[in-house]
Protein backbone atom coordinates (compact mmCIF):
# COMPACT_ATOMS: atom_id res chain seq x y z
CA UNK A 1 0.00 0.00 0.00
CA UNK A 2 1.41 3.36 -1.09
CA UNK A 3 0.54 6.09 1.49
CA UNK A 4 1.11 8.85 -1.07
CA UNK A 5 -1.68 7.52 -3.25
CA UNK A 6 -4.00 7.28 -0.22
CA UNK A 7 -3.03 10.86 0.64
CA UNK A 8 -4.04 11.90 -2.89
CA UNK A 9 -7.58 10.59 -2.26
CA UNK A 10 -7.70 12.58 1.00
CA UNK A 11 -6.27 15.67 -0.69
CA UNK A 12 -9.06 15.49 -3.27
CA UNK A 13 -11.60 15.68 -0.42
CA UNK A 14 -9.72 18.59 1.14
CA UNK A 15 -9.71 20.50 -2.15
CA UNK A 16 -13.45 19.88 -2.50
CA UNK A 17 -14.20 20.99 1.07
CA UNK A 18 -12.07 24.09 0.94
CA UNK A 19 -14.21 27.09 -0.01
CA UNK A 20 -17.33 24.92 -0.34
CA UNK A 21 -19.93 25.99 2.21
CA UNK A 22 -22.36 23.30 1.01
CA UNK A 23 -19.80 20.64 1.95
CA UNK A 24 -18.44 22.18 5.16
CA UNK A 25 -21.75 23.17 6.74
CA UNK A 26 -23.21 19.63 6.95
CA UNK A 27 -20.10 18.49 8.85
CA UNK A 28 -21.33 20.25 11.95
CA UNK A 29 -24.65 22.03 11.31
CA UNK A 30 -27.03 19.08 11.61
CA UNK A 31 -25.26 17.44 14.52
CA UNK A 32 -25.12 20.82 16.26
CA UNK A 33 -28.87 21.29 15.78
CA UNK A 34 -29.47 17.73 16.99
CA UNK A 35 -27.51 18.42 20.17
CA UNK A 36 -29.47 21.62 20.84
CA UNK A 37 -32.81 19.88 20.24
CA UNK A 38 -32.00 16.87 22.41
CA UNK A 39 -30.32 19.07 24.98
CA UNK A 40 -33.59 20.90 25.59
CA UNK A 41 -35.59 17.65 25.53
CA UNK A 42 -33.35 16.13 28.20
CA UNK A 43 -33.48 19.33 30.24
CA UNK A 44 -37.28 19.21 30.10
CA UNK A 45 -37.35 15.51 31.01
CA UNK A 46 -35.11 16.24 34.01
CA UNK A 47 -37.61 18.86 35.18
CA UNK A 48 -40.69 16.58 34.99
CA UNK A 49 -39.20 13.19 35.93
CA UNK A 50 -38.59 12.02 39.45
CA UNK A 51 -35.39 13.49 40.92
CA UNK A 52 -32.26 11.38 40.97
CA UNK A 53 -32.11 10.33 37.36
CA UNK A 54 -30.13 12.53 34.99
CA UNK A 55 -31.32 12.30 31.38
CA UNK A 56 -28.37 14.30 30.07
CA UNK A 57 -25.73 11.54 30.13
CA UNK A 58 -28.32 8.84 29.37
CA UNK A 59 -30.12 10.43 26.42
CA UNK A 60 -28.07 13.36 25.19
CA UNK A 61 -24.92 11.24 25.45
CA UNK A 62 -26.66 8.49 23.48
CA UNK A 63 -27.71 10.91 20.73
CA UNK A 64 -24.17 12.27 20.57
CA UNK A 65 -22.67 8.80 20.21
CA UNK A 66 -25.25 7.77 17.60
CA UNK A 67 -24.70 10.96 15.60
CA UNK A 68 -20.96 10.30 15.73
CA UNK A 69 -21.52 6.80 14.30
CA UNK A 70 -23.77 8.22 11.54
CA UNK A 71 -21.21 10.91 10.68
CA UNK A 72 -18.43 8.32 10.38
CA UNK A 73 -20.51 6.25 8.00
CA UNK A 74 -21.53 9.28 5.95
CA UNK A 75 -17.92 10.48 5.93
CA UNK A 76 -16.99 7.37 3.94
CA UNK A 77 -20.01 7.38 1.65
CA UNK A 78 -19.89 11.13 0.95
CA UNK A 79 -16.23 10.89 -0.08
CA UNK A 80 -17.19 8.00 -2.37
CA UNK A 81 -20.20 9.87 -3.79
CA UNK A 82 -17.92 12.72 -4.84
CA UNK A 83 -16.37 10.31 -7.33
CA UNK A 84 -19.81 9.09 -8.39
CA UNK A 85 -21.11 12.62 -8.97
CA UNK A 86 -18.05 13.78 -10.90
CA UNK A 87 -17.82 10.53 -12.92
CA UNK A 88 -14.27 10.04 -11.75
CA UNK A 89 -14.10 6.24 -11.62
CA UNK A 90 -12.48 5.80 -15.01
CA UNK A 91 -9.84 8.42 -14.19
CA UNK A 92 -9.10 6.93 -10.76
CA UNK A 93 -9.25 3.22 -11.50
CA UNK A 94 -7.13 3.45 -14.67
CA UNK A 95 -4.22 4.58 -12.46
CA UNK A 96 -1.87 2.63 -10.16
CA UNK A 97 -4.30 3.35 -7.29
CA UNK A 98 -5.28 0.06 -5.61
CA UNK A 99 -8.63 -0.67 -3.98
CA UNK A 100 -7.07 -0.74 -0.50
CA UNK A 101 -5.42 2.64 -1.12
CA UNK A 102 -8.68 4.09 -2.42
CA UNK A 103 -10.80 2.77 0.47
CA UNK A 104 -8.03 3.83 2.88
CA UNK A 105 -8.38 7.35 1.50
CA UNK A 106 -12.14 7.30 2.03
CA UNK A 107 -11.65 6.12 5.64
CA UNK A 108 -8.99 8.76 6.34
CA UNK A 109 -11.31 11.43 4.93
CA UNK A 110 -14.06 10.18 7.22
CA UNK A 111 -11.76 10.39 10.26
CA UNK A 112 -11.18 14.05 9.49
CA UNK A 113 -14.80 14.98 8.75
CA UNK A 114 -16.33 13.02 11.64
CA UNK A 115 -13.80 14.51 14.07
CA UNK A 116 -15.09 17.97 13.18
CA UNK A 117 -18.65 16.84 13.93
CA UNK A 118 -17.59 15.22 17.21
CA UNK A 119 -15.77 18.35 18.36
CA UNK A 120 -18.80 20.54 17.66
CA UNK A 121 -21.13 18.12 19.46
CA UNK A 122 -18.82 18.01 22.49
CA UNK A 123 -18.62 21.78 22.65
CA UNK A 124 -22.41 22.25 22.41
CA UNK A 125 -23.32 19.50 24.88
CA UNK A 126 -20.60 20.39 27.39
CA UNK A 127 -21.04 24.15 27.48
CA UNK A 128 -24.79 24.43 26.81
CA UNK A 129 -26.15 21.37 28.61
CA UNK A 130 -23.44 20.28 31.04
CA UNK A 131 -22.80 16.84 29.54
CA UNK A 132 -19.41 15.64 30.70
CA UNK A 133 -17.74 12.84 28.78
CA UNK A 134 -15.62 12.36 31.88
CA UNK A 135 -18.68 10.83 33.55
CA UNK A 136 -18.25 7.78 31.29
CA UNK A 137 -14.63 7.46 32.42
CA UNK A 138 -12.03 5.85 30.19
CA UNK A 139 -14.69 3.64 28.66
CA UNK A 140 -15.60 6.49 26.34
CA UNK A 141 -12.54 5.50 24.30
CA UNK A 142 -13.78 1.99 23.41
CA UNK A 143 -17.29 3.42 22.95
CA UNK A 144 -16.05 5.80 20.26
CA UNK A 145 -13.72 3.21 18.77
CA UNK A 146 -16.46 0.58 18.34
CA UNK A 147 -18.88 3.09 16.85
CA UNK A 148 -16.16 4.42 14.58
CA UNK A 149 -15.23 0.95 13.29
CA UNK A 150 -18.86 -0.04 12.71
CA UNK A 151 -19.50 3.28 10.93
CA UNK A 152 -16.51 2.62 8.66
CA UNK A 153 -17.78 -0.90 7.91
CA UNK A 154 -21.26 0.34 6.98
CA UNK A 155 -19.79 3.20 4.93
CA UNK A 156 -17.74 0.73 2.90
CA UNK A 157 -20.77 -1.55 2.43
CA UNK A 158 -22.90 1.44 1.33
CA UNK A 159 -20.23 2.49 -1.17
CA UNK A 160 -20.03 -1.07 -2.51
CA UNK A 161 -23.81 -1.14 -2.96
CA UNK A 162 -23.76 2.07 -4.97
CA UNK A 163 -20.81 0.82 -7.02
CA UNK A 164 -22.81 -2.28 -7.87
CA UNK A 165 -26.29 -0.76 -8.36
CA UNK A 166 -25.46 2.61 -9.89
CA UNK A 167 -25.66 6.29 -8.90
CA UNK A 168 -29.42 6.33 -8.20
CA UNK A 169 -29.02 3.68 -5.50
CA UNK A 170 -27.41 6.15 -3.10
CA UNK A 171 -30.92 6.55 -1.73
CA UNK A 172 -30.50 3.09 -0.13
CA UNK A 173 -27.49 4.30 1.83
CA UNK A 174 -28.85 7.38 3.59
CA UNK A 175 -31.49 5.61 5.77
CA UNK A 176 -29.17 2.82 7.01
CA UNK A 177 -28.45 4.45 10.43
CA UNK A 178 -32.19 5.14 10.96
CA UNK A 179 -33.02 1.53 10.06
CA UNK A 180 -30.49 0.22 12.58
CA UNK A 181 -31.28 2.57 15.45
CA UNK A 182 -34.32 0.66 16.81
CA UNK A 183 -32.19 -2.50 17.02
CA UNK A 184 -29.18 -0.76 18.55
CA UNK A 185 -31.12 0.33 21.64
CA UNK A 186 -29.88 3.89 21.48
CA UNK A 187 -32.53 5.20 23.89
CA UNK A 188 -33.79 2.10 25.70
CA UNK A 189 -32.44 -1.17 27.15
CA UNK A 190 -32.39 -4.11 24.75
CA UNK A 191 -34.74 -6.06 27.02
CA UNK A 192 -37.46 -3.59 25.92
CA UNK A 193 -37.36 -5.19 22.48
CA UNK A 194 -39.21 -8.35 21.45
CA UNK A 195 -37.10 -11.50 21.25
CA UNK A 196 -36.55 -11.49 17.46
CA UNK A 197 -35.32 -7.91 17.56
CA UNK A 198 -32.93 -8.72 20.39
CA UNK A 199 -31.32 -11.41 18.24
CA UNK A 200 -30.50 -8.74 15.65
CA UNK A 201 -29.34 -6.36 18.39
CA UNK A 202 -26.77 -8.89 19.56
CA UNK A 203 -25.01 -8.89 16.22
CA UNK A 204 -24.83 -5.08 16.15
CA UNK A 205 -21.74 -3.65 17.91
CA UNK A 206 -23.43 -0.33 18.88
CA UNK A 207 -26.02 -2.14 21.01
CA UNK A 208 -23.25 -3.23 23.42
CA UNK A 209 -21.95 0.34 23.60
CA UNK A 210 -25.35 1.77 24.53
CA UNK A 211 -25.97 -0.99 27.09
CA UNK A 212 -22.59 -0.21 28.66
CA UNK A 213 -23.30 3.51 28.62
CA UNK A 214 -26.62 2.98 30.45
CA UNK A 215 -24.89 0.72 32.98
CA UNK A 216 -22.41 3.51 33.79
CA UNK A 217 -25.20 6.09 34.18
CA UNK A 218 -27.15 3.71 36.46
CA UNK A 219 -24.04 2.96 38.51
CA UNK A 220 -23.96 -0.70 37.48
CA UNK A 221 -20.77 -2.54 36.49
CA UNK A 222 -19.94 -2.61 32.78
CA UNK A 223 -19.30 -5.95 31.13
CA UNK A 224 -15.86 -5.55 29.58
CA UNK A 225 -16.36 -8.93 27.88
CA UNK A 226 -19.39 -7.55 26.03
CA UNK A 227 -17.45 -4.49 24.97
CA UNK A 228 -14.64 -6.73 23.76
CA UNK A 229 -17.18 -8.77 21.81
CA UNK A 230 -18.56 -5.61 20.19
CA UNK A 231 -15.04 -4.54 19.19
CA UNK A 232 -14.41 -7.99 17.73
CA UNK A 233 -17.69 -7.82 15.81
CA UNK A 234 -16.80 -4.37 14.46
CA UNK A 235 -13.40 -5.60 13.25
CA UNK A 236 -15.10 -8.60 11.63
CA UNK A 237 -17.59 -6.29 9.87
CA UNK A 238 -14.77 -4.12 8.51
CA UNK A 239 -13.16 -7.24 7.06
CA UNK A 240 -16.48 -8.39 5.56
CA UNK A 241 -17.20 -4.89 4.21
CA UNK A 242 -13.76 -4.72 2.55
CA UNK A 243 -14.34 -8.13 0.99
CA UNK A 244 -17.79 -6.99 -0.22
CA UNK A 245 -16.43 -3.77 -1.77
CA UNK A 246 -13.64 -5.68 -3.51
CA UNK A 247 -16.21 -8.13 -4.92
CA UNK A 248 -18.37 -5.28 -6.20
CA UNK A 249 -15.33 -3.61 -7.77
CA UNK A 250 -14.28 -6.85 -9.49
CA UNK A 251 -17.81 -7.30 -10.78
CA UNK A 252 -17.72 -3.76 -12.17
CA UNK A 253 -14.38 -4.43 -13.88
CA UNK A 254 -15.53 -7.78 -15.26
CA UNK A 255 -18.74 -6.38 -16.72
CA UNK A 256 -17.36 -3.02 -17.84
CA UNK A 257 -19.53 -1.05 -15.41
CA UNK A 258 -16.57 1.07 -14.22
CA UNK A 259 -16.08 2.44 -17.72
CA UNK A 260 -19.83 2.97 -18.28
CA UNK A 261 -20.92 3.80 -14.76
CA UNK A 262 -23.49 6.44 -15.67
CA UNK A 263 -25.42 3.75 -17.58
CA UNK A 264 -26.09 2.12 -14.14
CA UNK A 265 -26.19 -1.33 -15.73
CA UNK A 266 -24.37 -3.04 -18.55
CA UNK A 267 -27.23 -5.35 -19.46
CA UNK B 1 17.59 -4.42 -34.00
CA UNK B 2 13.89 -4.42 -33.11
CA UNK B 3 12.79 -1.78 -30.61
CA UNK B 4 11.43 -2.94 -27.29
CA UNK B 5 7.64 -3.26 -27.08
CA UNK B 6 5.98 -0.92 -24.57
CA UNK B 7 2.68 -2.72 -25.13
CA UNK B 8 2.17 -6.37 -25.99
CA UNK B 9 -1.36 -7.62 -26.50
CA UNK B 10 -1.85 -11.31 -27.17
CA UNK B 11 -5.05 -13.15 -28.05
CA UNK B 12 -7.15 -10.48 -26.33
CA UNK B 13 -10.84 -11.36 -26.27
CA UNK B 14 -13.86 -9.77 -24.63
CA UNK B 15 -17.29 -11.36 -24.65
CA UNK B 16 -20.37 -9.55 -23.26
CA UNK B 17 -23.05 -12.18 -22.84
CA UNK B 18 -23.38 -13.50 -26.39
CA UNK B 19 -21.69 -10.50 -28.01
CA UNK B 20 -18.09 -10.91 -29.08
CA UNK B 21 -16.72 -7.36 -28.70
CA UNK B 22 -13.02 -8.12 -29.19
CA UNK B 23 -11.99 -11.30 -30.93
CA UNK B 24 -8.52 -12.57 -30.07
CA UNK B 25 -6.47 -9.60 -31.22
CA UNK B 26 -2.68 -9.59 -31.03
CA UNK B 27 -0.47 -6.56 -31.58
CA UNK B 28 2.41 -4.56 -30.16
CA UNK B 29 3.35 -0.93 -29.74
CA UNK B 30 7.09 -0.31 -29.75
CA UNK B 31 9.17 2.42 -28.18
CA UNK B 32 9.02 5.71 -30.10
CA UNK B 33 6.14 4.41 -32.18
CA UNK B 34 2.66 5.85 -32.66
CA UNK B 35 0.13 3.20 -33.58
CA UNK B 36 -3.32 4.18 -34.80
CA UNK B 37 -6.21 1.98 -33.75
CA UNK B 38 -8.87 2.60 -36.38
CA UNK B 39 -12.29 1.26 -37.06
CA UNK B 40 -15.96 2.16 -37.32
CA UNK B 41 -18.09 2.82 -34.25
CA UNK B 42 -18.60 -0.39 -32.31
CA UNK B 43 -15.52 -2.06 -33.81
CA UNK B 44 -14.02 -2.65 -30.35
CA UNK B 45 -11.50 0.19 -30.09
CA UNK B 46 -12.66 1.62 -26.75
CA UNK B 47 -13.24 -1.88 -25.36
CA UNK B 48 -9.61 -2.67 -26.24
CA UNK B 49 -8.36 0.55 -24.63
CA UNK B 50 -10.43 -0.07 -21.49
CA UNK B 51 -8.86 -3.53 -21.16
CA UNK B 52 -5.37 -2.07 -21.55
CA UNK B 53 -6.25 0.51 -18.86
CA UNK B 54 -7.30 -2.27 -16.49
CA UNK B 55 -10.88 -1.00 -16.07
CA UNK B 56 -12.33 -3.88 -18.05
CA UNK B 57 -11.39 -7.50 -17.51
CA UNK B 58 -10.55 -9.49 -20.62
CA UNK B 59 -12.38 -12.77 -21.16
CA UNK B 60 -9.07 -14.24 -22.32
CA UNK B 61 -5.67 -13.17 -23.57
CA UNK B 62 -2.88 -11.17 -22.01
CA UNK B 63 -1.65 -7.58 -21.87
CA UNK B 64 1.79 -6.46 -20.81
CA UNK B 65 3.00 -2.88 -20.43
CA UNK B 66 6.75 -2.33 -20.62
CA UNK B 67 7.24 -6.02 -19.85
CA UNK B 68 4.86 -6.04 -16.86
CA UNK B 69 1.85 -8.34 -17.02
CA UNK B 70 -1.25 -6.22 -16.37
CA UNK B 71 -3.12 -9.10 -14.74
CA UNK B 72 -0.31 -9.94 -12.32
CA UNK B 73 1.30 -6.54 -11.70
CA UNK B 74 -1.60 -4.19 -12.28
CA UNK B 75 -0.42 -1.25 -10.19
CA UNK B 76 3.15 -1.30 -11.54
CA UNK B 77 1.98 -1.68 -15.13
CA UNK B 78 -0.50 1.19 -14.79
CA UNK B 79 2.13 3.45 -13.21
CA UNK B 80 3.85 3.33 -16.62
CA UNK B 81 0.65 4.05 -18.52
CA UNK B 82 -1.54 7.11 -18.88
CA UNK B 83 -4.44 8.14 -21.04
CA UNK B 84 -6.68 10.90 -22.31
CA UNK B 85 -10.14 10.28 -23.67
CA UNK B 86 -13.00 12.57 -24.60
CA UNK B 87 -15.38 10.48 -22.49
CA UNK B 88 -13.23 10.77 -19.34
CA UNK B 89 -12.91 14.46 -18.44
CA UNK B 90 -11.18 15.34 -15.19
CA UNK B 91 -13.51 16.29 -12.30
CA UNK B 92 -15.05 19.64 -13.19
CA UNK B 93 -15.39 20.75 -9.55
CA UNK B 94 -11.62 20.95 -9.06
CA UNK B 95 -9.17 23.41 -10.56
CA UNK B 96 -6.65 22.47 -13.22
CA UNK B 97 -3.85 22.62 -10.64
CA UNK B 98 -5.81 20.57 -8.07
CA UNK B 99 -6.47 17.81 -10.59
CA UNK B 100 -2.87 17.69 -11.80
CA UNK B 101 -1.60 17.62 -8.21
CA UNK B 102 -3.90 14.73 -7.23
CA UNK B 103 -3.11 12.61 -10.28
CA UNK B 104 0.58 13.47 -10.01
CA UNK B 105 0.58 12.06 -6.47
CA UNK B 106 -1.26 8.93 -7.59
CA UNK B 107 1.29 8.36 -10.36
CA UNK B 108 4.17 9.05 -7.95
CA UNK B 109 5.59 11.91 -10.04
CA UNK B 110 8.84 13.28 -8.64
CA UNK B 111 9.34 17.07 -8.33
CA UNK B 112 5.61 17.35 -8.94
CA UNK B 113 5.29 21.14 -8.64
CA UNK B 114 7.96 21.69 -11.29
CA UNK B 115 6.38 19.06 -13.52
CA UNK B 116 2.95 20.69 -13.24
CA UNK B 117 4.43 24.12 -14.07
CA UNK B 118 6.16 22.66 -17.13
CA UNK B 119 2.98 20.98 -18.38
CA UNK B 120 0.84 24.08 -17.78
CA UNK B 121 3.30 25.97 -19.94
CA UNK B 122 3.56 23.25 -22.59
CA UNK B 123 -0.22 23.03 -23.04
CA UNK B 124 -0.80 26.78 -22.73
CA UNK B 125 -2.81 26.35 -19.55
CA UNK B 126 -1.03 28.78 -17.22
CA UNK B 127 -3.90 31.25 -17.17
CA UNK B 128 -6.30 28.44 -16.23
CA UNK B 129 -4.15 27.18 -13.36
CA UNK B 130 -6.75 28.09 -10.71
CA UNK B 131 -9.81 27.69 -12.92
CA UNK B 132 -12.22 24.84 -12.28
CA UNK B 133 -12.07 22.30 -15.10
CA UNK B 134 -15.86 22.30 -15.42
CA UNK B 135 -15.95 25.87 -16.72
CA UNK B 136 -13.30 25.37 -19.39
CA UNK B 137 -14.24 24.95 -23.04
CA UNK B 138 -14.13 21.41 -24.39
CA UNK B 139 -10.87 22.18 -26.18
CA UNK B 140 -9.30 23.53 -23.00
CA UNK B 141 -10.51 20.48 -21.08
CA UNK B 142 -8.88 18.27 -23.69
CA UNK B 143 -5.59 20.09 -23.16
CA UNK B 144 -5.90 19.56 -19.39
CA UNK B 145 -6.57 15.85 -19.98
CA UNK B 146 -3.47 15.68 -22.19
CA UNK B 147 -1.40 17.45 -19.52
CA UNK B 148 -2.63 14.86 -17.01
CA UNK B 149 -1.77 12.10 -19.47
CA UNK B 150 1.81 13.40 -19.73
CA UNK B 151 2.32 13.85 -15.96
CA UNK B 152 4.24 10.62 -15.40
CA UNK B 153 6.03 10.63 -18.79
CA UNK B 154 4.35 7.28 -19.47
CA UNK B 155 5.92 4.41 -21.35
CA UNK B 156 2.53 3.79 -22.90
CA UNK B 157 0.25 6.69 -23.76
CA UNK B 158 -3.32 5.84 -24.74
CA UNK B 159 -5.19 8.55 -26.60
CA UNK B 160 -8.83 8.00 -27.50
CA UNK B 161 -9.77 10.69 -30.05
CA UNK B 162 -7.58 13.29 -28.31
CA UNK B 163 -8.15 16.05 -30.88
CA UNK B 164 -11.88 15.50 -31.40
CA UNK B 165 -12.93 18.79 -29.79
CA UNK B 166 -9.95 20.94 -30.74
CA UNK B 167 -9.78 23.69 -33.36
CA UNK B 168 -7.45 22.90 -36.30
CA UNK B 169 -4.61 25.10 -35.02
CA UNK B 170 -4.65 23.60 -31.52
CA UNK B 171 -5.08 20.10 -32.94
CA UNK B 172 -1.95 20.61 -35.03
CA UNK B 173 0.00 21.76 -31.96
CA UNK B 174 -1.18 18.72 -30.04
CA UNK B 175 -0.11 16.41 -32.86
CA UNK B 176 3.33 17.99 -32.82
CA UNK B 177 3.51 17.55 -29.03
CA UNK B 178 2.54 13.89 -29.26
CA UNK B 179 5.06 13.31 -32.03
CA UNK B 180 7.76 14.93 -29.89
CA UNK B 181 6.73 12.75 -26.97
CA UNK B 182 7.08 9.61 -29.06
CA UNK B 183 10.28 10.77 -30.75
CA UNK B 184 12.26 12.03 -27.77
CA UNK B 185 11.57 9.67 -24.89
CA UNK B 186 11.21 5.94 -24.65
CA UNK B 187 7.43 5.84 -24.78
CA UNK B 188 4.96 4.62 -27.36
CA UNK B 189 1.47 5.80 -28.22
CA UNK B 190 -1.74 3.98 -29.06
CA UNK B 191 -4.03 6.50 -30.77
CA UNK B 192 -7.61 6.25 -31.92
CA UNK B 193 -9.09 8.83 -34.24
CA UNK B 194 -11.71 9.16 -36.94
CA UNK B 195 -9.70 11.90 -38.63
CA UNK B 196 -7.82 10.01 -41.35
CA UNK B 197 -5.76 13.06 -42.35
CA UNK B 198 -4.51 13.24 -38.79
CA UNK B 199 -3.82 9.51 -38.62
CA UNK B 200 -1.80 9.64 -41.82
CA UNK B 201 0.21 12.59 -40.50
CA UNK B 202 0.88 11.22 -37.03
CA UNK B 203 0.86 7.43 -36.99
CA UNK B 204 3.78 5.20 -37.92
CA UNK B 205 1.50 2.21 -38.23
CA UNK B 206 -2.25 1.61 -38.20
CA UNK B 207 -4.43 -1.31 -37.17
CA UNK B 208 -7.87 -1.52 -38.75
CA UNK B 209 -10.36 -3.09 -36.37
CA UNK B 210 -13.66 -4.45 -37.63
CA UNK B 211 -16.13 -6.47 -35.57
CA UNK B 212 -13.50 -7.01 -32.89
CA UNK B 213 -10.80 -8.33 -35.24
CA UNK B 214 -7.71 -6.72 -36.69
CA UNK B 215 -8.49 -6.72 -40.39
CA UNK B 216 -5.53 -4.77 -41.76
CA UNK B 217 -2.22 -3.52 -40.48
CA UNK B 218 0.47 -1.35 -42.04
CA UNK B 219 1.91 2.04 -42.84
CA UNK B 220 -0.93 4.59 -43.21
CA UNK B 221 0.86 6.25 -46.12
CA UNK B 222 1.17 3.09 -48.23
CA UNK B 223 -1.68 0.91 -46.96
CA UNK B 224 -4.46 2.47 -49.10
CA UNK B 225 -2.64 1.73 -52.37
CA UNK B 226 -1.87 -1.81 -51.27
CA UNK B 227 -5.63 -2.36 -51.25
CA UNK B 228 -6.41 -0.35 -54.37
CA UNK B 229 -7.71 2.74 -52.61
CA UNK B 230 -6.80 6.37 -53.16
CA UNK B 231 -6.84 7.54 -49.55
CA UNK B 232 -6.88 6.21 -46.03
CA UNK B 233 -10.43 7.51 -45.73
CA UNK B 234 -11.54 5.41 -48.73
CA UNK B 235 -9.92 2.39 -47.11
CA UNK B 236 -11.64 3.18 -43.79
CA UNK B 237 -15.04 3.38 -45.47
CA UNK B 238 -14.47 0.07 -47.23
CA UNK B 239 -13.42 -1.58 -43.97
CA UNK B 240 -16.50 -0.15 -42.28
CA UNK B 241 -19.06 -1.03 -44.99
CA UNK B 242 -17.70 -3.75 -47.25
CA UNK B 243 -14.86 -5.52 -45.48
CA UNK B 244 -15.42 -8.68 -47.52
CA UNK B 245 -14.52 -6.85 -50.75
CA UNK B 246 -10.95 -6.35 -49.53
CA UNK B 247 -8.35 -8.72 -50.86
CA UNK B 248 -6.89 -9.83 -47.53
CA UNK B 249 -4.33 -12.59 -47.72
Amino acid sequence: MNPKRTAAVVLRQYYLMRNSLSRVLPLFAWVGIDMVLWGFITRYLNSVASPGFNFVPAMLGAVLLWDFFSRVMQGVTMAFFEDVWSRNFLNFFATPLTISEYVGGLVASSIATSSVGLMVMLVVTTFAFGLSFLSYGLLVVPFLLVLFMFGIALGIVGSGMVLRLGPASEWFVWPIPALLSPFAGVFYPLETLPGWMQYISHILPPSYVFEAMRAIVAGRPVSLGSLGLSAGLAVLYIAVASWFFTRMYRHAVRTGLIARYSAETVS
Amino acid sequence: MKARAVLSVSGLTKVYGETLAVDGITFEVEQNEIVGLLGPNGAGKTTTINMILGVLEATSGSISVDGLDLGLQRSKALSRTNFAAVYAPLPGNLTVYNNLRIFGMIYGVKHLSDRIDALLSQFDLERFRNTKCGVLSSGEQTRVALAKAMLNSPKLLLLDEPTASLDPATAREIRVTIREFAGQGSGGVLWTSHNMYEVEEVCDRVLFLSKGKILLEGNPKTLPREYGKETLEDLFITVAREPLTLDIA
